[in-house]
């Protein structure tokens, strides 16, 4: 935290430097007979209320409104008068030593906290950079693993661009040239399904998984989901048998089992839950028993581990839009007057856009940007053979995306934009089944049953 | 043997710490009712991982849990749980209503309210928070009550989270229900300015009165709990959580003042005998090959696991560690708490209380020359896995080395029968963080404005009111409002005084229901909707007064059924004037020769037949009237048939 009076704005502040005060100085603020004595706290809300936070003596928080009536005074600390019990009240952890006998796995981070500490004077969360640190907050994983850590990136998963997802691809790459046998990739969740979809078409074969793993509840608190989710990937990176891109999560509410879900088929399906993340049209991979050391494989159809094969480059200038009631034909327009290289269209149903969009569409064929159909209903294929507005589409040049999620779909354009611009090859490659992004086979259970309250 | 204490002398001084459940529309942090249910609903298992500080450090007792690899399982109903109970969604904004009962609270105590409320995150690491933290925030600080002509500091005024309700523990399993979690409680810390254990008590019984005053505070086992700080001059503060019985607060005290008293006469023991603390050395021996053909059950059975015994010496300690600090616990239990703790063992034997437990003589004597013990010497023996009994061996010395210079700080729980055994050390600072996922609250004038309306009336006033307004004798009035029903009666007495006298109102409430709990009726499963039913079939004439006890106990026996229900069962529904005569008519009719022999005069002969029948079911005077009526034309037709 480089501001020395973080989140205070104004008078406020002005008041507060000019007594030379900074946070986690000691201050006494005075206000209509009230005394408060503590540590002068950062401001986290983004209100501008002339309001200080103190946090007392008792290790509480407390906001003291600063007007005309408001004395603040630096006053020295106190000397040691913290007692201590018999037995202190706090130990530390100290890391396992890595072990040289077990298996070399690369962490890579990429923003969020997977493993944090958090500096309990400020609540402030500070990530476990370090292999050292790492495996003093999830010591489990040192007897799984010899750990390989690795810092890429610090940002905010809906912050991730396509450039992002070619600086991981390297440093996967890397680790598994510096003989890790599975790679662990740490990733907010936002958007972690994008990247996993994306990885998933740039490794054209793997010598080990990629796992990429986030936590619903960030892990400065107790009930966190994120060493679990890291034991489990691995876990997985160590023992799975498959060379392929997956997430790795929660698949229940409970800490008993997670999932391994194929890049291609994976999608966060709710906004706040530990089992987040679930695969669509598709079964996940395998089940993780992280507390026993178990690993079960769910689907026999993986690509075996093999040689490292890397088709980096993902092109930026693809765009996926949704169609709504009132869409104006207007908006594929400007794409294509902007310069777009493809689109992804998320349809309604089984692949329908309004009528009006049909010329749109068949203009931006016609100048060679491929647009490819898929549906928000994202349970189920495309098939625009059944209602006229489909087949309109289909004679107008779309690439239908069977049971492609729109996401995955917009990943592989942008992969295969930088591989050729050719309409009729970006066709054929769209259509080719590359990396599991395409289930031929729906039976009856792959739908989620409900619950109807009978 | 505790009675004669001089707590002056002693200079026992005590704060409270009462926490109560507030009877809010929703719970704390989301729209859940505020409801306890038999629903099990749901149910997931977790395990919880203590965060750490910058420098790795975690709370110990949240390191010790998860070494353990406990297991939470967690009902989630779903009518009084949802996603935030079950830490599956961010916590939505504090609630309201309960931060101005709160306020009101700290206006009744004085205290003054904080500007902004902040909401902290407090580690407890038992399970019995999803989270792994109790959520808890300062609404107000400083104030005072009186309680007699005694003034008790206000410290703090807090809302928090109240806990998870736990229903069962085995093998390493502990099961929560998630109902209980999150409802709102209130939390006020008194200074230390109680000095005897009878005060203690007087003063959780004046705040626990006021916060019922309010109205807006739950009632019932459980509802409210009391957490004690106790220390003597040369001792330490102790805290004690969890007393949930008002009546066990003054013995608590005693036996916490009882013991510091002890633990300093041992201190002063030990001095006097020249030991000092460095003579407390963690000196391990195993005596597993000493020990090996031993007749304890309980070394035996450690040894068949593949465990050791080991022992040390405590230099100068012989007589002590048998030494009574509370009535049944000794230092030596003492010492034991922290072998649980710090070692998970199951316990020790010491030389105080050998040989026995299937220990011989010879083998103590075999014990003590390997462990070199003189005649003042003791010693203490663990049998566990060897890595577990060296940290039990290790906690005893640091508590034994603590016996010289007096009483160690420590987090106390209470036993029923008010001793106390050791929990925890105190928590230290990695145990409070703010909680980033609730906006800090500004407390506004429109929210003191609305608070104030809430705010208690003082009990003298609602005493005055009682008398003046609602006609109760002023000793009947005084029981009212120390009657943890005081609410249902304001709220009766308000909807049906118009109806029934507020008199009987009180008395059903204070004199009834003890009434018939001293016959042995179940009053406990007596419910507020019993009490209403009750007063309501009287006020709308179905019922008379004279029958509420009865109909209150077949309630309390049949608690399903209604008071209506009740009345009709018992024959005790009111009966019309026509029934009434009718049953007088056939009574003088079955009398008629003593009618006839005495006339008027078998008036009151007639009336306790009648009354038999009727009690309770119309009111003695009515009936009076009736028999009078219905003799003087019995007597008039007998006339006229004579003549």
């Amino acid at each position: 935290m480089g501001d020395p009076l973080h989140g205070y704005t104004g008078i406020l502040r002005e008041r507060l430097a000019s007594k030379g005060l900074s946070i986690g100085d000691r201050v006494r603020v005075s206000r209509r007979g009230a005394v408060y004595e503590g540590i002068l706290m950062p401001r986290h809300a983004l209100t501008g209320r002339q309001i200080i936070v103190v946090k007392l003596d008792n290790g509480y928080n407390v906001g003291i409104r600063v007007d005309e009536n408001t004395i603040i005074e630096k006053i020295p600390w106190r000397g040691g008068k913290h007692r201590r019990g018999v037995l202190s009240a706090e130990i530390v952890m100290h890391p396992p030593k890595p072990d040289p006998s077990k298996p070399q796995v690369s962490v890579i981070s990429t923003g969020g906290t997977i493993a944090s500490r958090v500096e309990y004077e400020t609540g402030a969360v500070k990530p476990a950079l370090s292999s050292r640190d790492l495996l003093a907050v999830v010591p489990e994983i040192g007897s799984m693993a010899r750990i390989d850590a690795e810092i890429l990136y610090s940002i905010l998963s809906e912050d991730m661009t396509p450039k992002h997802w070619e600086g991981i691809v390297d440093a996967v790459a890397r680790s598994f040239e510096k003989g890790s046998v599975g790679v662990v990739v740490t990733h907010g969740t936002d958007t972690m399904g994008y990247t996993a979809a994306a990885l998933s078409f740039a490794f054209r074969s793997l010598p080990g998984p990629v796992v990429l793993v986030g936590s619903q509840r960030s892990s400065d608190r107790p009930s966190s989901d994120a060493a679990f989710n890291l034991m489990a990937s691995v876990l997985a990176a160590v023992k799975a048998p498959f060379g392929e891109v997956v997430v790795v999560m929660h698949g229940e509410t409970g800490d008993t089992y997670a999932l391994a879900h194929r890049g291609t088929k994976v999608r966060k399906m709710h906004t706040s839950r530990r089992d987040a993340f679930q695969s669509i049209n598709d079964r996940p991979l395998a089940a993780i028993w992280p507390y026993e050391g178990r690993l079960e494989i769910l689907s026999r159809n993986y690509r075996v581990r093999g040689d490292l094969s890397v088709e980096n480059g993902f092109d930026d200038k693809v765009a996926l839009i949704k169609t709504y009631p009132g869409i104006s034909p207007e908006i594929i327009d400007v794409l294509v007057d902007k310069g777009y290289h493809g689109i992804v269209v998320e349809a309604t149903g089984l692949g329908h856009t309004p009528g009006r969009l049909v010329e749109p569409i068949r203009r931006a064929v016609e100048e060679g940007i491929p647009v490819v159909i898929t549906s928000q209903c994202l349970f189920g294929r495309t098939n625009l053979n059944v209602y006229i507005n489909g087949r309109r589409l289909l004679e107008a040049g779309v690439i239908p995306g069977s049971d492609m999620l729109p996401e995955t779909a917009y990943a592989k354009l942008s992969w295969i934009l930088r591989r050729t611009r050719d309409l009729g090859e970006v066709r054929r490659m769209m259509l080719e089944n590359m990396a599991g992004e395409i289930n031929p086979h729906h039976d009856l259970g792959l739908y989620p049953r409900w619950d109807h309250g009978f | 043997m505790a009675s004669s204490l001089d707590y002056g002398e002693l200079g026992l001084k005590v704060g409270l710490e009462i926490h109560q459940q507030l009877n809010t529309k929703r719970k704390l942090f989301c729209e859940s009712p505020t409801m306890l249910t038999d629903e099990e609903g749901g149910v997931f298992e977790r395990r919880l991982r203590p965060t750490q500080s910058e420098l790795g450090e975690i709370d110990v007792a949240a390191f010790f849990e998860w070494r353990r690899g406990r297991v939470y399982v967690y009902q989630a109903p779903r009518n009084t749980s949802c996603l935030v109970e079950a830490d599956e969604e961010p916590p939505h904004e504090i609630s309201r209503e309960a931060v101005l009962i709160s306020l009101a609270v700290a206006k009744a105590l004085h205290s003054r309210p904080v500007d902004e409320v902040h909401v902290m995150r407090k580690i407890v690491i038992d399970g019995s928070n999803t989270t792994g933290f109790q959520r808890t925030a300062i609404v107000a600080m400083g104030g005072y009550v009186d309680v007699g002509d005694k003034r008790i500091g206000i410290q703090t005024i807090c809302v928090e989270e109240d806990a998870a309700r736990k229903i069962e523990e085995h093998g390493g399993r502990v099961t929560y229900r998630l109902d209980r979690l999150g409802i709102p409680l209130i939390e006020i810390a008194t200074a230390p300015d109680i000095s005897s254990p009878e005060e203690a008590e007087h003063v959780a019984f004046r705040i626990g009165q006021l916060l019922r005053l309010t109205g807006r505070v739950k009632r019932g086992l459980g509802t409210i709990r009391q957490d004690l700080n106790v220390s003597i001059r040369g001792g330490a503060k102790t805290e004690i959580k969890g007393v949930q019985r008002l009546d066990l607060i003054a013995k608590v005290v005693e036996y916490e003042a009882l013991r510091q008293k002890r633990l300093l006469e041992i201190r002063d023991e030990l001095r006097g005998r020249g030991v000092s603390e460095d003579d407390v050395k963690l000196n391990i021996v195993d005596l597993t090959e000493a020990l090996k053909n031993t007749g304890s059950r309980v070394l035996r059975r450690a040894l068949s696991r593949g465990g050791r015994i080991l022992g040390l010496r405590l230099p100068g300690f012989a007589g002590l560690l048998g030494r009574e600090v509370q009535p049944g616990r000794r230092l030596g239990t003492e010492l034991a708490d922290y072998a649980r703790f710090w070692g998970g063992v199951g316990g020790l034997f010491h030389s105080d209380e050998l040989p026995g437990y299937g220990i011989t003589g010879e083998e103590v004597e075999a014990v003590r020359r390997i462990l070199e013990c003189g005649e003042n010497d003791a010693f203490i023996i663990v049998a566990d896995r060897e890595d577990k009994a060296r940290e039990a061996l290790e906690a005893v010395v640091a508590r034994a080395k603590w016996a010289l210079r007096g009483v160690p700080p420590e987090t106390r729980a209470a036993n029923p029968d008010g001793t106390t055994r050791y929990m925890r050390p105190q928590p230290g600072a990695a145990r409070m963080y703010p909680e980033t996922d609730i906006p800090p609250l500004e407390i506004t004038g429109e929210m003191l404005r609305e608070a104030e309306k809430l705010a208690p009336e003082p009990p003298e006033a609602k005493l005055k009111r009682f008398v003046e307004q609602h006609g109760l004798s002023r000793d009947l009035a005084q029981q009212i409002l120390m009657d943890l029903r005081l609410d249902l009666y304001e709220k009766l007495a308000d909807k049906y005084g118009d109806r029934v006298p507020p008199t009987i109102i009180a008395s059903t409430i204070v004199s009834t229901i003890k009434q018939l709990r001293g016959e042995g009726t179940p009053v406990e499963n007596l419910a507020d909707e019993h009490i209403e039913q009750t007063i309501a079939l009287i006020a709308e004439g179905q019922a008379a007064k004279e029958a509420i006890p009865e109909i209150l106990e077949y309630l309390a026996r049949n608690p399903q059924a209604t008071a209506r229900e009740a009345a009709e069962k018992l024959g005790l529904s009111r009966l019309t004037r026509g029934q009434a005569e009718k049953i007088v008519e056939e009574i003088i009719g079955q009398n008629k020769r003593i009618v006839e022999e005495r006339g008027m005069r078998a008036m009151g002969l007639i009336m306790g037949r009648v009354m038999a029948r009727v009690r309770g079911r119309i009111d003695g005077k009515t009936v009076a009237e009736i028999v009078r009526q219905k003799l003087r034309e019995a007597l008039e037709e007998e006339h006229r048939n004579h003549t």
